[in-house]
């Protein structure tokens, strides 16, 4: 039997469509792997401790005999620079949007995306570079403080890594609202901002709360800056001008000196978990809202 | 006295610009003050040594070659895979659960943390296939961290092939694939080259993932294989700033600016070509 040209171009089209269908799944491969290995690695740590223990013991003393492995010195300290990055980014960012989305002329507009585009892609470690020689001195000549790494210089740098993310998503919402909203509004007799703020904002909420979380998101899993400025402080914070640890820059900070196979190595997995499992929640639920609106 | 709507306004008006000036001035600030003092640090002698005196001195050569084959090898990686993955949800991928999976998925791939893909890999590179750290180990981490990039850019730019394109050629008698090769896919070439300088640009930034994958302290030499340790550029900018005392700050600006350079560079490149193409757009 002859092989054809036309069987040889049929065969290979077969090869390239089924290639094409692996590298579509792909995607799904590597969150699962990403999420197994953590498992495989981190699982580990509950043969010392129990979840409960792990999640709400109030020392994080890895290396000391016996370990004491309670990340809620952590937690608190990831949770305080993210509120305090939101409540600066949040408004912030949101206003920013609405000001390129319908205040200013087309030329601007442009060149201020671009710009915000721009802050998006500097390198974390680059803005934890100028926070340490710019913020961090600032901070602490301002509030009289020992020193400057801090939790509130964490959130001012975060906010700024926020905001790009923030200011993006939420253009893009109030840009897809239809037109006849704001003219029927216009229309009506309403001012410009009468119509953003009665209108166009209820009308985009869904993907302004999505811009929120994924902002919000982006500073819960920064990691660079994080550890550059806020003191690396693994105890629970008192206040917001105190040094603080996160659990991004915990496993920075600590995995190049744990022993593979040792608790430490486990717990800082377990860590990782922590964090994927919060990015996994926060990005599904704002893809919900974001699919709401459609 | 009744509120005047128009006053009102302005008042809002003044706040959202205020807004806007809190995040462009700060910005504009950042990178003058890096110009300004890591421009004069940077000299060919700079660019083209090795560091001396426990990176007190000499230059930044080795991690810059370390930065570009990691990049190099993140985008071998990455492209191919996130290309065809484009391909199969804008030309194959019909709109049902499997879809909206693969979806989900790409949109929590952009979302994990960095350092949870420095994790990744050094559990499954560097441990379990016995990588050890080095530039594959790394550039594979890279490659998986900015395939939501190339994939979601891919993705829009072939969608925004016109349908009737498509349908000429295979009225013509060409296959689906054909169609694709010779007709989707050279159409949409400016915007899979944006995604592309896009990926580059992120993996050239990060430090996180090539924390534990690749990441040398100090190695003044340059790599020899690709199971080779390697300095880049933000590990070392990172290890100048924080772990080595005494560093002349004119070292530290200097690796900033090379840093900050290069990635913004690439990201103007990408928005040139997007405005280009969108301006050049025939249909």
């Amino acid at each position: 039997m002859w092989i054809t040209v036309k069987d040889m171009r049929k065969f290979k089209e077969f090869i390239i469509e089924k290639l094409i269908l692996i590298c579509g799944i792909a995607s799904i491969f590597f969150v699962v792997l990403i999420f197994l290995f953590l498992l495989k690695e981190g699982f580990s740590v509950f043969n010392t401790v129990s979840p409960f223990n792990f999640l709400f013991g109030k020392s994080w003393y890895p290396i000391s005999e016996p370990p004491q492995l309670g990340i809620l010195p952590l937690i608190l300290g990831s949770l305080l620079v993210t509120l305090g990055a939101a409540i600066i980014s949040i408004p912030i960012g949101v206003g920013c949007a609405i000001y390129i989305a319908e205040v200013v002329p087309g030329k601007i507009k442009e060149i201020l995306k671009a710009g915000i585009e721009l802050l998006a892609a500097i390198p974390s470690v680059v803005l934890g570079f100028i926070g340490m020689v710019t913020l961090v001195p600032l901070v602490k000549n301002v509030f009289h403080l020992p020193t400057g790494l801090t939790a509130l210089s964490g959130s001012i740098m975060l906010a700024f890594m926020a905001m790009p993310t923030i200011v993006s998503i939420a253009e893009d919402a109030l840009y897809s609202i239809p037109k006849t909203y704001k003219e029927g509004a216009l229309a009506l007799g309403a001012t410009h901002w009468q119509t953003i703020w009665r209108v166009m904002l209820p009308a985009a909420s869904s993907g302004i709360l999505a811009a929120i979380m994924l902002g919000i998101g982006r500073v819960i899993g920064e990691t660079m800056a994080v550890m550059m400025i806020t003191g690396n402080a693994a105890v629970i914070p008192d206040s917001i001008l105190a040094p603080v640890r996160t659990l991004t820059a915990t496993i920075a900070a600590e995995m190049g000196e744990a022993v593979v196979g040792s608790e430490h190595y486990f717990a800082l997995f377990a860590v990782g978990i922590v964090l994927f499992v919060i990015s996994f929640i926060i990005n599904v639920t704002a893809d919900l809202c974001l699919h709401k609106r459609q | 006295m009744k509120k005047n709507p128009y006053r009102t306004q302005n008042i809002a008006f003044f706040f959202l610009f205020l807004a806007t000036l809190l995040i462009v001035v700060p910005v504009g600030l950042i990178v003058v003050i890096i110009i300004q003092k890591g421009l004069p640090a940077i000299n060919w002698q700079f660019l083209s040594d090795i560091p001396r005196h426990g990176m007190r001195a000499g230059g930044i050569f080795p991690a810059i070659i370390g930065t570009v084959y990691l990049v190099t090898g993140a985008i071998i990686f990455a492209l191919p895979i996130g290309l065809l993955a484009a391909i199969y949800l804008s030309e194959y991928s019909k709109d049902n659960l499997l879809n909206r999976v693969i979806k989900l998925a790409i949109v929590n791939l952009a979302g994990v943390p960095s350092v949870v893909y420095g994790l990744f890999g050094l559990a499954l590179f560097v441990i379990f296939f016995k990588f050890g750290a080095s530039i594959l180990s790394g550039s594979l981490t890279l490659g998986i961290m900015i395939l939501p990039i190339i994939i979601t850019t891919s993705r829009e730019a072939l969608e925004s092939v016109p349908q009737s394109f498509r349908e000429v050629s295979l009225s013509l008698g060409a296959s689906k694939w054909q169609t694709i090769r010779h007709v989707v896919l050279p159409n949409a070439i400016p915007g899979i080259l944006t995604g592309t300088i896009l990926g580059l640009g992120r993996a050239a930034g990060e430090t996180a993932p090539i924390l534990f994958t690749v990441a040398a302290f100090y190695l003044p030499q340059l790599p020899a294989s690709i199971f080779d340790q390697a300095m880049a550029l933000p590990y070392h900018l990172y290890v100048i700033s924080t772990q080595v005392p005494n560093v002349d700050e004119k070292i530290r600006y200097g690796t900033a600016f090379v840093l900050l350079a290069l990635v913004l560079f690439m990201n103007l490149v990408a928005i040139i070509i997007r405005t280009k193409f969108r301006k050049k757009k025939k249909w």
